[in-house]
């Protein structure tokens, strides 16, 4: 059992693995997002207060989920590195940082597009819509730390210390923006208040959440490929898949 | 239909945040494809070099 | 060489490096009174203003007055081949890293607690929130020293300067942001301080703690 999973340790035997499941796991997040959008837009009544607008709910949480939960994957990967020395499991924590930057800007956009009809600014200084702007932050230095770095096995080191450094903090600065926001409730505005769920709403969610979560894996899985052949391409086996 | 895209008068909010979804992930599906190629070509690369390196000795 | 040997040569060590190159350090002070300064300029110079942003600026400044220094801490060490000595030496290295860490706070921090009055003047503050904007610089520093000290051992050597560092230290560092200027904040508002402090405090002692041995890893890492 732990030799069996192991088997797919080393980059050259999980490769072929992560090329079969990339489809599987695409067709997966396409279906998961077409229910998810028929539910919030045909199946979900109009909102009361916020009209048609609140719809924007159906992409804004979801990928606010995702950009958190893929921090917490990485640095679970960047953990794996250490424990286990494993070259996948880095190789892993590098695919999915930009899936995740790119569902925390998607989360930050919408926010601000949901905002302004609701409470009349693009921007809302909420706990929630701040921690994900530190959080897209987190992603892009991890980013910017791998690039800056130019021995692969270096880069992956130094950005799993920064990742479960960054994954220790991240609880810390919600908590504190938290704070922060309760603080200053001039602005008594809070996205965290959204409409009363009615259960639709909250199906519509969840679903997008699952399709959410299905493309990371596939895009990850993708991307994983593409960085094993860059770091592996000089190797027998990477030289044989060119014949 | 007409009725529908326009969102009850928010269209302009609730497309601008649904198309930048689209966008991004067309982007990244473009992204991920360049990657694949550069890769490849990377690997072909190297096997040309080891094989000019073999010529040689 | 024991913990406490190694603790007490890297601070001695550190310490005497920072008397050599005073210019160096008293830019980094200057640099701070320079970016408060500036704020009430880009502004209006209304009193009631001011002494309500001041908490919030002169914590800014601070983190970017910390961020300026840090190079120092490990570049010089490093580039003339010391620090992979210490790595190398029989002492064990969280303690060589907390005492040059140490030193560094106190040469560079230290002076910015005691600062803190000019700035607090500058905005007019009241004493007891000048006071209490000090102590939170007192606790809060340590945080950003042990937080920058992990950020600089990971970018030795690595491209990108000044500004990868800050990307990596600053989101770290908005929770003693928040918790620093809320505390002066709170006090202002007859609040009180102590649970912001309490804070600030609990997360100096864990900075301390913990802070030596991730940046050990850190620059062994930058060794591979």
């Amino acid at each position: 059992m732990a030799s069996g999973l192991f088997r797919f340790s080393s980059p050259a035997s999980f490769f072929p693995l992560a090329g079969r499941l990339v489809p599987v796991f695409g067709w997966l997040a396409a279906l998961l997002a077409l229910a998810g959008l028929y539910i919030g837009f045909v199946v979900a009544p109009t909102d009361f207060q916020q009209g048609e607008s609140y719809r924007i709910i159906f992409i804004h949480v979801p990928a606010a989920w995702m950009a958190m939960f893929t921090y917490l994957v990485i640095a679970g990967w960047s953990a794996a590195s250490f424990i286990w020395n494993t070259r996948l499991s880095a190789m892993m924590a590098q695919a999915l940082a930009p899936t995740g930057a790119m569902f925390a800007f998607v989360s930050l956009w919408s926010g601000a597009f949901w905002g302004r009809p609701t409470w009349g600014t693009y921007w809302v200084w909420d706990a929630r819509l701040t921690s994900t702007l530190i959080l897209l932050f987190l992603y892009l230095g991890l980013m910017a730390l791998r690039s800056a770095i130019e021995d692969p096995r270096r880069a992956d080191r130094a950005c799993a210390v920064l990742a479960l450094v960054g994954s220790v903090n991240v609880p810390i600065i919600y908590f504190s923006v938290q704070w922060w926001n309760t603080l200053h409730q001039g602005a008594s505005v809070s996205l965290t208040t959204a409409p009363k769920m009615a259960e639709t709403m909250l199906a519509g969610m969840l679903v997008m959440g699952l399709a959410a979560w299905a493309y990371t894996i596939a895009a990850s899985l993708h991307r994983v490929r593409s960085i094993i052949l860059e770091r592996e391409g000089h190797t027998r086996w990477a030289q044989e898949l060119m014949r | 239909m007409i009725e529908w895209l326009s969102m009850g008068g928010y269209a302009y909010y609730v497309w601008m945040s649904y198309g930048m979804l689209a966008i991004a992930i067309i982007v990244e599906l473009f992204s991920l494809s360049a990657r694949r190629r550069r890769a490849l070509e990377l690997v072909a690369q190297t096997g040309e070099e080891a094989n000019f390196a073999e010529e040689a000795t | 060489m024991t913990a406490g040997a190694a603790i007490a040569w890297g601070l001695r060590r550190d310490l005497a490096l920072a008397m050599r190159s005073r210019a160096e350090i008293a830019i980094v002070l200057v640099f701070f009174v320079l970016v408060t300064s500036l704020f009430p300029l880009g502004l209006e110079p209304d009193p009631v203003l001011l002494a309500k942003i001041a908490p919030g600026i002169a914590w800014v400044a601070a983190l970017l007055a910390s961020l300026l220094g840090l190079p120092r801490l490990f570049a010089a060490d490093h580039a003339d081949g010391s620090l992979e000595q210490l790595a190398l030496a029989p002492a064990p290295l969280p303690a060589l890293v907390a005492g040059k860490v140490f030193a560094h706070w106190v040469a560079t921090s230290l002076p910015l607690v005691l600062l803190a009055p000019l700035a607090g003047i500058q905005f007019g503050l009241e004493p007891g929130a000048i006071g209490i904007l000090a102590a939170t610089l007192l606790l809060g520093t340590p945080v950003l020293a042990w937080l920058g000290a992990i950020g600089a051992a990971l970018t030795l050597g690595a491209r990108g300067g000044a500004a990868l560092l800050a990307l990596l230290v600053l989101p770290l560092a908005v929770p003693v942001l928040v918790f620093g200027a809320g505390a002066v904040e709170s006090s202002r508002a007859g609040l009180g301080a102590q649970a912001h402090l309490s804070l600030l405090g609990a997360g100096a002692i864990l900075s301390v703690v913990f802070g030596p041995f991730v940046t050990a890893l850190a620059v062994r890492i930058s060794f591979e």
